[in-house]
């Protein structure tokens, strides 16, 4: 890649930073959604802190994350599918 | 998004002679995502530790209060670290079902 012309106002961008981007912006994209998942999920499987999180409360944590996950899976499907079946919708959502 | 990061950390990193350093800006990213999860980890595990602990707000925090938002905390902790695992065993999952 011609690196005179790779980013407008930055001259070239050094490779390894690009690398270092990408890779905490992924990390980064990681941990925000333990976050969130923490949250919606200890609302759903905790009920008063105890000494130690038992065995239920994890299993229920480990399906909520699940669960959560096939969720935000399942409606994009469906969205998708929605789309296709119904092109004046997606018109309206893409604008 | 390179464009904002570079005009925010050019300031700083650049003072030397204009060119940046791309170590010194990698060091001042990795603290600042370290500052802002701790704030966002802080910040999610009061509101919850209040909800679950304070029933009616009185004069004080009682005793029975801060044992109870101690052991909050380290509840969340453990509920944290356990999604934490659970999301990355699912991605592991999906990636080897590619």
């Amino acid at each position: 890649m011609d690196s005179s012309s790779s980013v407008a106002g930055l001259g070239s961008v050094d490779p390894q930073l690009q690398h270092f981007i990408e890779v905490e912006t992924q990390k980064q994209r990681f941990q925000q959604l333990v976050h969130q998942m923490t949250e919606l999920c200890w609302e759903k499987c905790m009920d008063k802190p105890g000494p130690k999180l038992d065995s239920r409360a994890e299993t229920c944590f480990v399906n909520c994350v699940e669960r959560f996950i096939d969720t935000s899976q399942f409606i994009l499907n469906r969205l998708e599918q929605t789309q296709k079946s119904r092109p004046a919708f997606s018109e309206s959502l893409s604008d | 998004m390179e464009g904002s990061f570079g005009s925010e950390f050019g300031g700083a990193a650049g003072a030397g002679g204009g060119k940046l350093d791309p170590g010194l800006i990698m060091e001042q990213v990795k603290v600042q995502i370290a500052v802002a999860n701790a704030q966002e980890l802080l910040q999610r595990m009061t509101n919850k530790c209040f909800r679950k602990c304070i029933g009616k707000p009185g004069s004080a925090l009682d005793n029975s209060e801060q044992k109870c938002i101690a052991m909050c905390m380290d509840r969340y902790m453990d509920a944290w670290n356990t999604v934490s695992r659970a999301y990355n065993s699912r991605l592991q999952r999906e990636r080897a079902n590619m």
